[in-house]
């Protein structure tokens, strides 16, 4: 029985150690999806902020990849086990909204008096979060947008100069690269948020009707009647006439490694991977950012964000909400903006935090250089009713049907009429059951 | 024949509860609100839900993408056993004959058993990558003979390979331990008689491992049915065009990333309905042809 003497010895110490501190600390938890190196960063900005004040102890717990944070705070909430704060990713904003088990972000830094700018923020950015009355209910935090990557040195290799702004001159460039011999002109591996997301944006076409859900539960998906249709069966005819190749993780290499070893002359991705792409370049050729293209006789528009944003679930204590609060007022300091930005590729979500980098020349100079283009894309225009984001339930499914009908056109079963047709199809009937599952719900 | 019995049904109780207990947590708790939750449309943070009856099931039922699902699934599963205890059983025939280092065979075939699944589709999806891996020797002598990245039934080829290897050993320990308790005697009288080891297979050793064979095959369709996801997660991801979306993985999909929990709840009944019939139906018809010793 030493143990157990032991262990309840112990267990009074931790006990009376524990109530000495209560009065001193509070303690929350956080959740994060990012993994790696970015969520590396994550647990830096909880250590700034626990050493930044001694009211509050923030512990911070990677979940390694968004859909497991949100899965994992769903069962912890069921279980009354949740944390206070979750990461929580674009595509999964509509889903949180209608459950209404949040504390608004808005609403909480009002009752706990902090005073947030709000006008501050980027609004292709908070437009994603807000409510229909354009309050924010999650806090912005890691927020991107696509860009195309480019290796220069092939460029000038294939006698090219200009970066594409159109897909006729990026088939143009696709085409002479070929004739110069590049073996992968383009590594491409299919994905909703570029190929059918920020391109509709991009383009200001409708992804689906009530402006892009935003309206109403009652939408239904219309990508399969834009120009949607005409991006893919070009994408189609660029695969079978080799001037792309598909480049997946399945497959060994996906597209960003492909292009960042220098065997791929474009590739599309997030501006969060830049910071990762000039790693794994290490100076080895010139390369550079540029705004995804839009086809000619189309007027460009904003992209909208990507990423991911803070979420505070109710059911906890107020002393555990002003500690929230606390963190994310911590966030939005222009020094954390900087700290965020500097260590990942993401950009700043304030104006101010934006300024403030410019300001101190931050973007002249590699390695930071090209990531202000990801803003300027971000605030092409002002966002318009199609282009501040979408809320759309069942999103994640409704990528996956995307996918899957993508890749099967892809490999010939059918056309890519067929093949988005039958997504769309598909996906009408997952924000069926969606708006059946919420009956009576309204989008807040 | 006297049978050792407790006197006292406390104890009895007692010895068994902490294996109720067990199977109540993590067995018959979850499948009673997977069963609930198969009835209602359940919102994922809680929050209400309704009670639609039948809905959930006619959906799935109706939905071809579900049954191309089960199609799936059931290739899988047949491909697997066959493959994985065919290889077993040759395997196991071949060690217990005792060739020259009969016992690091053993030991070597044994332990892939303890590889986990994401590990062995690791390993594998590096071995069938087409640009990259040891199959790429393929492409170059062929070109485009091998694309499991665009080419469904490749993928399913190379899901099947991954999933049978995984299955040899476990199989391979049950076939050399049902060899070896085929006694002696009875194969060195047919050596006696002048029945080479080939005869000696196929008239003594074979019939005689009916009952392990049968088990295995219970065991090992059950198991391609619902311990595949590891293998398809990390290879295919259910890809391309769905062509390796198994019954499991579909779940996962569905449920965890897609939040449909209803829906994922119903796939799950279904799912356990298949693999309880299917055992059923080897129990009633197959273990007709089994002679236990």
């Amino acid at each position: 029985m030493k143990l157990g003497f032991i262990s309840v010895t112990a267990i009074t110490a931790a006990l009376c150690a524990s109530s000495a501190f209560a009065q001193e600390e509070v303690k929350f938890e956080y959740w994060y999806g990012l993994s790696g190196q970015l969520g590396k960063v994550v647990q830096q900005t909880c250590d700034r902020f626990n050493a930044s004040q001694d009211e509050y102890e923030i512990s911070c717990i990677g979940q390694n990849g968004y859909a497991n944070a949100v899965q994992n705070s769903i069962a912890a909430f069921r279980a009354k086990q949740h944390p206070t704060v979750v990461q929580a990713y674009d595509a999964g904003t509509a889903d949180l909204m209608m459950s209404g088990e949040f504390y608004p972000v808005h609403q909480m830094m009002t009752d706990f008096g902090i005073e947030i700018d709000w006008d501050d923020y980027f609004p292709g950015i908070a437009n994603y979060y807000a409510s229909s009355k354009g309050d924010l209910f999650s806090m912005p935090f890691n927020s991107s947008t696509p860009m195309l990557y480019i290796n220069k040195e092939h460029y000038a290799a294939a006698g090219l100069q200009a970066f594409p702004e159109t897909w006729e001159q990026f088939e143009e460039n696709l085409k002479a690269l070929k004739t110069a011999g590049q073996e992968c002109a383009y590594g491409y591996a299919p994905s909703t948020w570029i190929d059918l997301e920020q391109f509709s944006m991009a383009h200001g076409v409708p992804i689906a009707s009530n402006n892009n859900g935003y309206d109403g539960l009652d939408s239904e998906y219309l990508y399969n009647t834009t120009i949607h249709v005409k991006h893919m069966e070009n994408i189609k005819r660029w695969y079978d006439e080799s001037l792309l190749e598909i480049r997946t993780t399945q497959g060994g290499l996906n597209s960003r490694d492909s292009f960042a070893q220098g065997e791929c002359s474009h590739y599309f991705g997030s501006i969060a991977s830049h910071a990762a792409v000039g790693k794994l370049v290490d100076g080895k050729f010139e390369w550079d950012v540029a705004m995804i293209p839009v086809y000619e006789g189309t007027e460009r528009k904003n992209t909208v964000v990507g990423g991911a944003s803070l979420w505070v679930l109710s059911g906890k204590t107020d002393e555990e909400y002003k500690g929230a609060a606390e963190y994310l007022k911590f966030l939005a300091t222009p020094e954390s903006e900087e700290f965020w930005s500097t260590n990942t590729g993401y950009i700043p979500v304030t104006k101010t935090g934006f300024d403030a980098l410019v300001a101190k020349g931050f973007y002249e100079s590699a390695p930071y250089k090209g990531r202000e283009i990801a803003l300027q894309s971000l605030t092409y225009t002002e966002p318009g009713p199609l282009t501040r984001g979408i809320r759309l339930g069942g999103f994640i499914q409704a990528r996956s049907e995307w996918a899957n009908e993508v890749q099967a056109a892809l490999q010939g079963d059918k056309t890519m009429q067929e093949a988005l047709d039958t997504a769309v199809e598909r996906s009408n009937a997952i924000l069926n059951k969606f708006a059946r599952t919420y009956r009576g719900k309204e989008l807040p | 024949m006297r049978r050792a019995y407790f006197k006292n049904n406390w104890i009895a109780a007692l010895v068994v509860a902490p294996q109720l207990l067990i199977i109540f947590v993590f067995f018959y708790w979850p499948s009673s609100q997977a069963l609930y939750w198969a009835f209602t449309l359940e919102q994922p943070w809680g929050g209400g839900n309704e009670w639609v009856w039948f809905e959930n099931f006619a959906y799935l039922l109706s939905d071809d993408r579900y049954w191309q699902s089960v199609r799936v699934s059931t290739v899988y599963a047949l491909a697997t056993t066959a493959l994985a205890m065919g290889m077993a059983l040759i395997l196991a025939l071949f060690a217990d004959r005792q060739l020259r280092g009969y016992k690091s065979f053993r030991i070597g075939l044994i332990w892939p058993y303890a590889v986990a699944a994401p590990a062995i589709g690791l390993a594998f999806r590096f071995i069938f990558n087409p640009s990259a891996g040891v199959a790429s020797y393929l492409n170059y002598a062929f070109p485009d003979f091998w694309d499991p990245i665009m080419n469904g039934s490749h993928a399913m080829t190379m899901v099947i390979i991954a999933g049978a290897w995984k299955q040899v050993s476990y199989s391979f320990i049950f076939f050399l331990a049902g060899l070896q308790s085929i006694p002696r005697s009875l194969t060195e009288a047919a050596a006696m008689d002048g029945a080479r080891p080939m005869r000696r297979m196929m008239d003594i050793q074979l019939p005689l491992l009916t009952p392990t064979f049968f088990f295995l095959l219970v065991i090992n369709i059950t198991d391609s049915f619902t311990d595949s996801f590891g293998i398809v997660d990390t290879m295919t991801s259910g890809g391309p065009a769905r062509a390796t979306n198994l019954m499991v993985y579909k779940i996962y999909e569905d449920g965890f990333r897609g939040l449909d929990y209803s829906g994922a709840a119903a796939q799950s009944i279904i799912l356990m309905i298949l693999v309880i019939s299917l055992t059923f139906i080897q129990f009633r018809y197959v273990e007709r042809r089994v002679h236990y010793t």
